[in-house]
């Protein structure tokens, strides 16, 4: 049998990498929820009491069933997108999720293009040109960087909704509600993202095929566009997962701080009323989705960047 | 704001690469890094009101006199009131104490797990070093708000339990930073001659692979204490740390919020607090990198 094409071969080991990784995250929170103290009936039921719950609990977990078919049941549960229900809010967890999850995704998809769009064009303009501009463009991102999520919408809904009555305090009405929300959800990722892709856009900088598109008289804007944006990106790219976290992570602050709907808020009402199975969906689908996310701009990093092709 | 410092100071710059003379010329002094001295005095006062919070405000954090309620920031009140009267400056001053003890704490937890996982990741077998891998991955895999919020849910709020939490979250961070370290130590030269020498395996681990595998670890751990001070104040901010009328600085945010409108005070200054303590942190973190990496 002919051996696999290295690339090939080295696609099928992240995706086989990708799949374990989200098979022991399922795994851990199984492990989690039986090393508490206290009966499993009693920690999904949450803070809720009422005659027959512990029992019905007991029959849809299978938890008169041995610890190896429990287990075997809840990782065949969860490939199947089925996360229990949630006994206090009396819905499966799933229908819970999906009805909240377009206003996060909306969100974090919004932040997560304003954060890559500002680095991308600070990265460009300031990468490799020391002077005042550049200065400036590093002592914001590191203002940024430093402001907590929380207190950035603070101060915008100070400014643009309480002096300038520019857009609403809270809520989730219209074009209007989102701008405030995607600001102050993206400005703080967009520092750290900046940071990284402007120091490896220096490092690509430094490399000797920059002297010769020069010296073949491109102009430096196409220079920096065309060539080195691409080997800047290499190491900017494998920055995707962490981005995907801090959006979801930020993305709960951001909706208590504006009084949005969606998962964020959806997930902290769960945690205070200690509705379990909730928050292990919200958390195990985030994992999920940050495996997701990595493993594709591997894939697609793969596919494109002939360097990583040869074995 | 002071500039941080970066690339374009001069190669002479840093305290320790400047060459000994009896009276530091003018020259010298504007060689410094004066972001960094910045931040570490700053680091210096933070510790010092974290120890001795009265010595700066005789007010009490906790309780106010309520017909002073929402006064806005003068020569009386220099942040100003809250809603129950209490002084905002007071309460940040008294602040600190949470914010930044929780935020090391966090820390200390990443650290040490980390330290002690990635060097037996580095030093194990092929099973081991995979397994240990394996669960950085997964930890790293779940968003630390999101983990946090697991956790509190198991645990309950608490101070203690938010630092658990980011705590955990952190430990890849660390351990894979300590565990390809461990890796490029243990085949070094040094290394073999102590084991050549006959010396113990204790006696080598911490007279000679320990000291060359942690001489990292304090630099990562000073960048990362302001990301696990943004961390714990936002899960205090979010109702699950300490409890309020606790003076942490997340906490008074969250109090902030509700009154914005009437108190612009109530919102800021807390937040003010915790952005130039991260703000410190970064750039004394910074400045250690680029020194240890011999960028400067």
């Amino acid at each position: 049998m002919p051996s696999p094409h290295p690339v090939l071969k080295a696609a099928l080991l992240r995706l086989g990498s990708a799949l374990l990784v989200m098979w022991l995250a399922a795994s851990a929170t199984f492990v989690a929820l039986h090393a508490l103290p206290g009966r499993i009936q009693d920690i999904l039921a949450g803070d809720l009491e009422l005659p027959g719950l512990k029992e019905a609990i007991s029959a849809e977990w299978g938890l008169d069933r041995s610890l190896p078919e429990q287990y075997l049941d809840f990782i065949v549960r969860i490939a199947h997108g089925d996360f229990g229900s949630s006994y206090v809010m009396r819905q499966p967890v799933s229908k819970i999720i999906g009805s909240q999850v377009l206003p996060t995704v909306t969100l974090a998809l919004l932040a997560g293009a304003l954060a890559t769009l500002i680095a991308l064009t600070l990265a460009t303009l300031t990468a490799g040109r020391p002077g005042p501009a550049r200065r400036l463009a590093a002592t914001l991102e590191l203002g940024s960087a430093s402001v907590p999520v929380f207190w950035l919408g603070i101060l915008l809904l100070m400014a643009f909704s309480f002096r300038l009555p520019w857009f609403p305090v809270s809520g989730d009405e219209g074009w209007r509600a989102l701008v405030l929300p995607t600001l102050t959800l993206a400005l703080p990722t967009a520092g750290i993202l900046t940071q990284v892709l402007r120091e490896a856009m220096e490092k690509a900088l430094e490399q000797p095929f920059v002297t010769t598109v020069r010296a073949r008289g491109l102009g430096e804007l196409a220079l920096r566009l065309r060539h080195v944006l691409r080997h800047a990106l290499l190491p900017a790219v494998t920055l995707g997962g962490w981005l995907v976290g801090s959006l979801l992570g930020g993305a709960v602050i951001t909706e208590k701080v504006f009084g949005r709907p969606g998962l964020g808020t959806v997930t902290l009402n769960a945690v205070l009323s200690q509705d379990v199975p909730v928050v292990l969906a919200v958390v195990l689908l985030a994992a999920f989705v940050y495996v997701l996310v990595s493993t594709a701009l591997d894939l697609l990093y793969l596919a494109i960047d002939p360097r990583l092709q040869t074995p | 704001m002071n500039s941080t410092p970066d690339a374009s100071v001069p190669a002479t710059a840093g305290p320790g690469a400047t060459r000994m003379s009896v009276a530091p010329s003018l020259r010298t002094l504007a060689g410094w890094p004066w972001g960094a001295v910045l931040a570490a005095v700053f680091i210096a006062v933070l510790a010092g009101i974290t120890a001795f919070p009265q010595s700066l405000s005789g007010d009490d954090p906790l309780s106010g006199d309520i017909t002073q309620s929402l006064v806005p920031p003068g020569a009386e009140h220099w942040f100003g009131t809250d809603r129950l009267g209490r002084d905002v400056f007071t309460r940040v001053i008294y602040g600190a104490r949470y914010s930044l003890l929780i935020g090391l704490a966090a820390m200390a937890i990443s650290v040490s797990a980390g330290v002690l996982l990635g060097v037996a990741s580095g030093l194990g077998g092929r099973w081991r070093d995979e397994g240990i891998t394996r669960l950085f991955d997964v930890l790293s895999a779940f968003p630390a708000v999101l983990l946090a919020l697991l956790v509190v849910t198991f645990l309950g709020p608490g101070l203690f339990n938010i630092a658990l939490a980011i705590g955990i979250a952190g430990i890849p961070k660390f351990g894979r930073v300590v565990r390809s370290q461990t890796l490029l130590v243990r085949r070094a030269d040094y290394v073999t001659h102590a084991v050549i020498y006959g010396r113990s395996r204790l006696d080598t681990l911490l007279r000679h692979l320990l000291p060359n595998v942690l001489v990292a670890v304090p630099v990562i751990a000073t960048i990362n204490v302001g990301s696990a001070i943004i961390a714990v104040s936002g899960l205090s901010f979010l109702g699950l740390g300490p409890q309020p009328p606790t003076p942490e600085w997340g906490v008074m945010l969250a109090e902030g919020r509700d009154i914005l409108r009437v108190a612009w005070w109530a919102g800021v200054f807390p937040g003010l607090a915790i952005t130039t303590s991260v703000l410190a942190f970064s750039v004394l973190g910074q400045h250690l990198q680029r020194r240890f990496e011999g960028r400067l």
